[in-house]
């Protein structure tokens, strides 16, 4: 099966400084692909690669068996790519119909069409099985951490999209909102989305992922079904780049 | 994995029931609590106001002087209503009331000293207005100095702009018939009733047309008795002041009669309803809220927050300029003070005592036209009572610095609540 979403051998600098050395990546259609790696290993900078806030400087993305060129956010939009933040980019004042429709708004004519984005917002929250939020004309800013989340990953669900990529999802949350987020997270994989999750907590790693992928020091260490591996297989891939016969060649 | 319990407390998402008006109560009791003070504070204060001055000096409640209180405060809130804009943004701006005055002065200028059509000056004189934003917007988004200090730098030029403009302090007085109305003619009485029941109509009916399109589509919409009491409320009101506005004001009804709703009533009105037209139903709006809350997350949105925060200050300096030819109606006169002294910071104070956060995202035009009421009253009552301006000063400042201290506590109180 080809991979929905694949980046070949893709470089990226910093002035002098060398991010990502001919990185390949692969995400599959209904699979949640972790991605893992130490801090600078170059997790977000792919991530921002992929959804063209940073501009590439080698390498080819390719969507869907044709390459593509993603030269900003919007781009990346209209592939059906969309990146929920680590900080969240929800607006606290806004209500959650709001947030979800941001930048997007429907119209009729010159006004807000409410009525039909309220319906769309609750047919998706619905469809993500999505019960704990009292009222979606709630305002943000009385949510809490993992229904700030939920909210979030809603947003990027409610474009058709088909690719997610979830940076750091449950960093900031309690026990019983990180089962809650992961749960959803296997939902959407399993409603046919590529989904591509960033995490440092290799518990919710080997909960919900398929493949893992461990970046080591901007290179691609290795990209393995989360079957074949083991917990210490994967620590080593984050901390050395290698493990056993896994990994970078020496 | 784990299932997922339900947490306690939270209802499942699709409640679609009406809420009664009870539960409309219940919920508007629950949001004050939780932070969300809204225009209450305003409501209260101006309450409390008028009671006592209505009790310490009887002449505060006659109709001439209440009539005054509308032509009084009218230029202040105008500029507030502006300055909503830019505060929802979390931005600043200090140059509005000299804005205002080299907007009048322009007017001034154009009309008395060049002769042209009122309607050519006014219009001069707001893009006058939209000139002074733009320039401001651009170097607040583009440029990226703090809006403090633009707007600073901006007062401190504008009154310099206005010496030059008016020829170095001498009195440019406004006779043309139609500019002067604004701020001293009246209304017929008969017209300010039919401008009353209009209003009332037209709340009534997209009230009414909302619920019904929201309930048809099976969404949650509110009940007909809160309609009912919202729309009662707005004719009691309303019904009053125009009613004490169409008393006979004058000393002596023989000579001159002075009765009807002043005009600015009206003009006041229509930029109340076209602004919170633009921001509670445009996306326009929505992106202003937006921006306000969380810039960064309006970006990546999409949302080109330069051209909101330009446009915000540009809506800004423009009704500045509306507030400035108000203020020359008034006077009659436009001179290097016009917009001068304590005209930006009245509207400041008239803006957040009305409930518009000065930290941004929370806020309506309406605010502005409550606060500006709070600071008409307090001004006009002060002077009946006979005190000088000295204690209008301070306890105007008194009341801005609470407006103020409420407005952080309740954002406090937000932040608490929200984290539950």
């Amino acid at each position: 099966m080809t991979p929905l979403l694949e980046v070949r051998g893709i470089d990226k600098s910093f002035g002098p400084v060398q991010v990502l050395h001919d990185v390949t990546f692969a995400a599959q259609a209904g699979e949640v692909t972790a991605l893992v790696g130490d801090n600078g290993a170059g997790k977000s900078t792919l991530v921002k690669c992929i959804g063209g806030i940073y501009p590439i400087d080698g390498g080819d993305i390719v969507f869907d068996g044709r390459p593509v060129q993603v030269h900003g956010p919007r781009d990346a939009g209209e592939l059906g790519i969309e990146i929920v933040y680590q900080d969240l980019a929800l607006c606290d004042n806004l209500d959650i119909v709001q947030n979800m429709f941001l930048g997007r708004e429907r119209r009729s004519g010159l006004v807000l069409d409410e009525a039909s984005m309220e319906e769309l917002a609750a047919q998706t929250l619905d469809g993500l099985s999505v019960r704990t939020v009292k009222s979606i004309r709630q305002q943000v800013s009385s949510l809490s951490g993992g229904q700030r989340q939920t909210v979030a990953i809603a947003k990027a669900v409610l474009w058709n999209s088909k690719v997610v990529i979830l940076d750091e999802p449950t960093a900031a949350l309690g026990v019983a909102q990180t089962a809650q987020v992961l749960e959803l997270v296997r939902r959407l994989a399993d409603t046919g989305l590529a989904v591509v999750l960033i995490s440092h907590n290799l518990n919710d790693v080997f909960a919900v992922s398929d493949q893992i992928a461990a970046l080591y020091l901007g290179r691609m260490a290795a990209q393995v079904r989360t079957a074949d591996v083991t917990h210490a297989q994967v620590v080593e891939l984050i901390t050395s780049g290698r493990s056993g016969d896994l990994g970078i060649a020496q | 994995m784990n299932k997922v319990k339900e947490l306690p407390g939270e209802a499942i998402v699709t409640a679609k029931q009406s809420p009664s008006i009870g539960n409309s109560v219940f919920a508007y009791i629950e949001r004050v609590r939780g932070g969300d003070m809204g225009a209450l504070p305003a409501v209260l204060g101006l309450l409390v106001l008028c009671t006592v001055f209505a009790i310490a000096r009887p002449a505060f409640m006659t109709a001439i002087n209440i009539a005054n209180l509308f032509t009084q405060g009218a230029a202040v809130t105008v500029i507030a209503m502006g300055l909503v804009f830019v505060l929802l943004l979390g931005e600043i701006d200090l140059s509005a009331g000299f804005a205002s005055g080299v907007c009048a002065a322009v007017l001034a200028v154009t009309l008395t000293n060049m002769g042209l059509p009122w309607y050519v000056c006014v219009v001069a004189a707001i893009l006058t207005g939209v000139v002074i934003g733009t320039v401001l917007g651009t170097l607040v988004a583009k440029v990226g100095i703090p809006s403090f200090v633009v707007t600073l730098a901006a007062f401190l030029a504008f009154q310099g702009l206005v010496l030059v403009l008016v020829d170095e302090g001498t009195n440019i007085s406004i006779r043309d018939s139609v500019i002067v109305a604004i701020a001293n003619k009246n209304l017929p009485v008969w017209l300010g009733w039919a401008l009353f029941a209009a209003c009332v109509a037209l709340y009534a009916a997209v009230q009414l047309i909302r619920a019904r399109r929201r309930a048809k589509r099976g969404l949650v919409a509110d009940p007909l008795s809160l309609i009912g009491a919202r729309v009662g409320a707005l004719a009691v009101i309303g019904g009053v002041l125009v009613y004490v506005l169409n008393l006979e004001r004058s000393r002596n009804p023989a000579i001159s009669s002075l009765m009807g709703v002043p005009i600015v009533v009206p003009v006041i009105l229509v930029l109340l309803v076209a602004w919170t037209f633009v921001l509670r139903r445009t996306a326009f709006g929505r992106h202003i809220y937006a921006v306000g809350g969380n810039a960064e997350a309006s970006r990546r949105a999409g949302i080109g927050v330069d051209r909101i925060r330009i446009s915000a200050f540009v809506i800004c300096s423009s009704m500045a300029a509306v507030g400035g030819i108000i203020a020359a109606s008034r006077a009659s006169s436009v001179d290097p003070n016009t917009g001068g002294s304590s005209v930006l910071l009245y509207a400041v104070g008239a803006a957040v005592i009305g409930g518009t956060s000065l930290f941004g995202g929370k806020g309506r035009v309406l605010d502005a036209i409550l606060g500006g009421a709070v600071v008409a009253v307090i001004e006009n009552g002060m002077g009946l009572m006979g005190y000088g301006a000295s204690v209008k000063y301070l306890v105007t400042g008194f009341v801005l610095l609470l407006a103020a201290g409420v407005d952080a506590l309740a954002r406090k109180r937000a932040a608490a609540a929200g984290l539950r």
